[in-house]
């Protein structure tokens, strides 16, 4: 258990009368990379965004590096985190979305330093010294003082993983980063992704990018109508898929690549 | 008319000027402040907020100046016209301007706010970093459409005894009989006062980055 990154433990949430999650347990081990994956409405937007509290689960638990992350107990009952112990809560955590949400009025080199200036409180040559540092890993630092608007899909994502990797966080939240992207600019950002891995970042990544959960993900998840169903290394699930409805969802999948190859 | 009257309307715009960039800016910080009590969740600050913005919307900026002008000196406090004039066309601009800027603050996409709270923001670092120069670029358009209109509302401020362009005109035509091309002169200075401000502002945006628009 102490190995874990992240421990989910019977969350659930709904949106009025929606069941969007059902009592999910999940381990994520540390240094790994789980890929969730599943149906559109399949709620693995959503356990994403309650790890990060962007979303409040209405019951159970979720620690990050055993720490209570959004609730916590106290005497009496459960209580929201004030919003000190939230930021430190997420402070491990690193987000990239799917629509990458870069802030317009700031340049890439704007974008990735900025926290290190205002919630780290560095000297604008220091936060730019490092923020130059992690653009140079995602390859743009060439493209530094662009904006966003200057910059294509697959580049503007580049630097949003940059800004998130800036805090140094130990656990990277990735929410379908390539779902927004064409398929030529999706490789250049799967495989800043990769390297990330590869050098022993905690990552969850909600995905449909199957070929990426089945070689990069250390262990990937299935969930349907907010259950998980399956939570198993890639080549169980993707070589013997021994579940009626994860066979189903794969099918489309196969369907589809053999559609593209015609 | 001579070169002498219109040198004389030229010096009085030179209030007209400094009245109305003076109003214009305390105007915008202070509707960035109206913006921030209504989304602070309080309802205190948000019912003061809205009662304010009714007020100086609601009631004209002449009996509002008359108001303050005679308001002031019965509470103690006496201003010079100056002061007076740039408290009241700065009150009146900020309840438009803070208007105009729910618009832009509402249209600040969710993930653009989520993405600061996971960088660590704060509530107050959020809206001044993140929220706040969004809403102003957004805006930008309407915010320069309503100083255009404090220029032209400044030939107000004449109620509170201040000297400005239209006052001196006012003046002027009544000591020397020529209400017509006095005041047509007067009229085409803040003409070609606003032309500059609308070409200044339209360079201003296209240089502007990140306006959602592009």
């Amino acid at each position: 258990m102490t190995d874990s990154a992240i421990s989910i433990k019977n969350v659930s949430k709904q949106f009025g009368d929606t069941v969007v999650l059902r009592d999910i347990n999940l381990e994520v081990p540390k240094g790994q990379v789980s890929c969730l994956i599943g149906p559109s409405g399949s709620g693995k937007s959503t356990l994403l965004r309650c790890m990060a509290f962007l979303e409040q689960a209405n019951a159970g638990t979720i620690l990050i590096e055993g720490e209570p992350v959004g609730f916590v107990d106290g005497p009496n009952g459960r209580r929201r985190q004030t919003a000190a112990e939230l930021r430190r809560a997420r402070s491990k955590i690193g987000m990239v979305f799917q629509q990458f949400n870069l802030w317009p009025h700031m340049t890439a080199l704007g974008n990735v330093s900025a926290s290190l200036r205002r919630v780290r409180k560095m000297s604008k040559a220091e936060a730019e010294a490092i923020a130059m540092r992690q653009l140079e890993k995602v390859d743009l630092k060439e493209r530094a003082h662009h904006y966003p608007s200057q910059l294509s899909g697959g580049q503007q994502q580049r630097v949003a993983i940059a800004r998130a990797l800036a805090l140094d966080p130990t656990i990277m939240l990735f929410d379908e980063p390539t779902s927004a992207l064409d398929p030529e600019l999706t490789g250049e950002v799967l495989n800043v992704m990769r390297t990330l891995a590869d050098e022993g970042m905690t990552m969850v990544v909600v995905t449909h990018e199957i070929g990426f959960a089945a070689s990069v993900g250390n262990k990937v998840c299935f969930l349907d109508h907010g259950k998980l169903l399956f939570h198993d290394t890639p080549e169980k699930v993707f070589a013997a898929p021994r579940n009626p409805r994860l066979e189903q969802f794969l099918d489309t999948y196969l369907d589809r690549g053999a559609f593209l190859v015609q | 008319m001579t070169w002498y009257l219109f040198q004389l309307l030229l010096q009085a715009s030179l209030m007209t000027i400094f009245v109305s960039v003076l109003s214009i800016f305390a105007g915008l910080g202070f509707a960035v402040l109206l913006s921030a009590m209504r989304m602070s969740g309080n309802r205190v600050l948000f019912g003061g907020a809205g009662l304010f913005i009714s007020f100086f919307r609601g009631v004209p900026l002449l009996v509002q100046l008359l108001l303050i002008f005679n308001l002031l000196p019965v509470i103690g406090i006496t201003l010079p016209s100056l002061a007076t004039a740039i408290i009241g066309l700065s009150l009146s601009t900020a309840a438009y301007q803070a208007e105009n800027l729910r618009g832009g603050f509402e249209g600040v996409p969710i993930g653009l706010v989520e993405s600061a709270e996971m960088a660590g923001f704060s509530r107050l670092q959020t809206f001044i970093y993140i929220r706040t120069p969004i809403a102003l670029r957004m805006t930008f358009p309407a915010l320069v459409n309503e100083a255009i209109l404090i220029l032209k509302a400044s030939s107000l401020v004449s109620v509170v005894g201040l000297v400005e362009l239209t006052k001196m005109a006012q003046n002027l035509a009544a000591s020397t009989y020529q209400p017509l091309p006095i005041f047509a002169s007067a009229g085409l200075i803040y003409l070609v006062i606003n032309l500059i401000v609308a070409f200044a502002a339209r360079r201003a945006e296209d240089a502007l980055p990140g306006l959602p628009a592009k």
